[in-house]
C-alpha cells in the first residue's frame, strides 16, 4: 500500500503541490488527472524520492521514502516500475538490453533465465521478435510498450505511468490501455497513472483524482466535474 | 588513434628540427636523440596525448551523460535502483585510466620513430647514433614519470567529462555548454597538474 500524506512542494513562489494526500491500495490503479503543467510528474517523481518535497511524506508498505536511507530507498524502488512520459529508453542499448538491464543489475540469475524473463516480457507487451531493435528504430507507441516492459523487468509490485498514452495514435493508445488493464488484472500490479487523457483515465482507473492548482480531489463523476470546472 | 598518430608524427618531426637547429655544431650529434627522447617521454608525449584525448573524450562524455540527463535516462536508472554515478562514471574513469597511458606510450614511440627518420635522412645522423643518444641517457624515471602524469591526466579528463555531464539541466544548449566546459576545464587542469607532477617527480 502507498500512502501519500500532506505532501507539499513549491518552486519559488509557485505552489505545485499543496498538502496532497491519497492512498493506493494493493491491486488498485489510481489515476491523477490534470491539465499540463499542474505538477503531476512532479508528484510522481517526488513520490519516488527523485525530487525532494518541502513537507509531508510518502510511505511504501510502511516505509517512508523521505526518512529512508539510501539503501532503503533503492529497495523501495526495486518494487516500483516507472514508465516515463518520454520513455527514457537507453538509446545505446537494444530492446532486450533495455529490459534486461535491471535484472542483470539486481539479480544473480544466469543468462538463460534472464533471456527467458525477457522473452516473457516481450510476449506480454506484444513486442516478440523485436528484441534486437534499437529505440531509434521504434515508433513512439512501440517505445512506450518497451518502457512498460522495462518497468516490468523486476516484477515490481507497483507501476507508475507518466502520461502513458499522450501523443499516441488511437490504435496504439488502445493497445497501451489494454496492456495496462491486463497488467492490473492478470498480474495484480497496482499503481498510479498520471494523464490528461479522460478516456485513458476512465478505462484504467479504479479511482480518479484531479490535481489542480496544487490541490488534489477525488472525482466521482469525472466528466461532469472536469467539463463543468 | 589516427589523430594521435598525426600529432605524434609532427611532434617528433618538429622537435627534431628544433633540437638540431639549437644544438648541432655545439654538442655531439647523438645529443639530438637524447634530447628528443627525454623531451617526448617526460613532457610532449603525455601532455599532447592528454590534450588530444581531452578534446575527444571529455567532450563526448559530457555530451553523452548530459543528453542522458535531459532525456530522463539518468532518472530512469535511479528509478531502477541503479546508482547512476557508479553505472556511468566508473567505466569511463577506468577506461580512460587504461587507455591514456597506452596511447601515451604509443604516441611516444611514433614521435621517436619519426624523429629518428628525419634525423637520418635530413640531418645525416645514423639510426644507430640516434638510438645511442636515446638509450645511453635513458632514465627509467623519465619514462615512468611521464606515465604517472598520464594517469593523473586520465583522472582529470574522465572526471571533468562526467561532472559536467551530470550537471546538465535544460536542453540541447546546456549539453553543448557542458561539452565545452568539460574540455576547457580538463585542459587547464592538465596544464596545472603537469607542472605540479613535474615538480614532485623531476623538481
Amino acid at each position: 500500500m502507498i500512502e501519500v500524506k500532506n505532501v507539499s512542494k513549491r518552486f519559488d513562489s509557485l505552489v505545485v503541490l499543496d498538502n496532497v494526500s491519497f492512498e493506493v491500495a494493493d491491486a488498485r490503479l489510481i489515476v491523477i488527472l490534470g491539465p499540463s503543467g499542474t505538477g503531476k510528474t512532479v508528484l510522481l517523481k517526488s513520490m519516488l524520492g527523485l525530487m525532494p518535497v518541502d513537507s509531508g511524506e510518502v510511505i511504501f508498505d510502511g516505509v517512508s521514502i523521505q526518512s529512508a536511507r539510501e539503501q532503503e530507498i533503492y529497495e523501495i524502488r526495486k518494487n516500483i516500475g516507472f514508465v516515463f512520459q518520454g520513455t527514457a529508453l537507453f538509446d545505446s542499448m537494444d530492446v532486450v538490453d533495455n529490459i534486461s538491464l535491471p535484472i542483470c543489475e539486481h539479480t544473480k540469475v544466469d543468462k538463460h533465465k534472464i533471456a527467458q524473463r525477457v522473452v516473457h516480457i516481450l510476449k506480454v507487451i506484444g513486442m516478440s521478435g523485436k528484441g534486437r531493435l534499437y529505440p531509434g528504430a521504434l515508433s513512439g507507441g512501440m517505445k512506450r510498450l518497451v518502457a512498460i516492459g522495462r518497468a516490468l523487468a523486476l516484477d515490481p509490485k507497483y507501476l507508475f505511468y507518466d502520461e502513458p498514452t499522450t501523443g499516441l495514435d488511437p490504435i496504439m493508445r488502445d493497445r497501451v490501455v489494454d496492456l495496462m488493464i491486463e497488467l492490473k488484472k492478470n498480474y495484480a500490479k497496482s499503481g498510479i497513472v498520471v494523464t490528461h487523457d479522460l478516456d485513458t483515465a476512465k478505462a484504467v482507473g479504479d479511482e480518479i483524482y484531479m490535481l489542480k492548482k496544487g490541490k488534489i480531489n477525488k472525482l466521482d463523476k469525472i466528466r461532469k466535474e472536469v467539463y463543468d470546472g | 588513434m589516427p589523430i594521435i598518430v598525426v600529432i605524434a608524427t609532427f611532434t617528433g618531426l618538429v622537435s627534431t628540427v628544433q633540437t638540431s637547429y639549437q644544438l648541432i655544431g655545439t654538442v655531439p650529434r647523438y645529443i639530438v636523440g637524447t634530447t628528443l627522447g627525454r623531451m617526448v617521454m617526460i613532457e610532449l608525449g603525455p601532455i599532447l596525448t592528454a590534450l588530444m584525448v581531452s578534446g575527444r573524450c571529455a567532450s563526448s562524455m559530457a555530451a553523452e551523460i548530459g543528453t542522458m540527463r535531459v532525456t530522463e535516462q539518468i532518472d530512469a536508472l535511479e528509478t531502477m535502483a541503479i546508482d547512476p554515478y557508479r553505472f556511468l562514471n566508473l567505466p569511463r574513469i577506468a577506461g580512460t585510466f587504461i587507455a591514456l597511458p597506452i596511447l601515451t606510450v604509443f604516441a611516444e614511440l611514433v614521435a621517436l620513430l619519426c624523429g629518428a627518420v628525419y634525423a637520418h635522412y635530413f640531418l645525416g645522423i645514423p639510426f644507430s647514433l640516434f638510438n645511442y643518444g636515446i638509450t645511453h641517457y635513458f632514465y627509467a624515471r623519465d619514462f615512468f614519470g611521464g606515465l604517472a602524469k598520464s594517469l593523473f591526466f586520465a583522472l582529470v579528463i574522465a572526471s571533468s567529462g562526467c561532472y559536467f555531464g551530470f550537471k546538465v539541466h535544460g536542453g540541447a544548449r546546456e549539453v553543448g555548454k557542458a561539452a565545452t566546459y568539460a574540455v576547457v576545464t580538463s585542459s587547464i587542469l592538465i596544464l596545472v597538474l603537469d607542472f605540479l607532477v613535474a615538480l614532485v617527480i623531476f623538481g
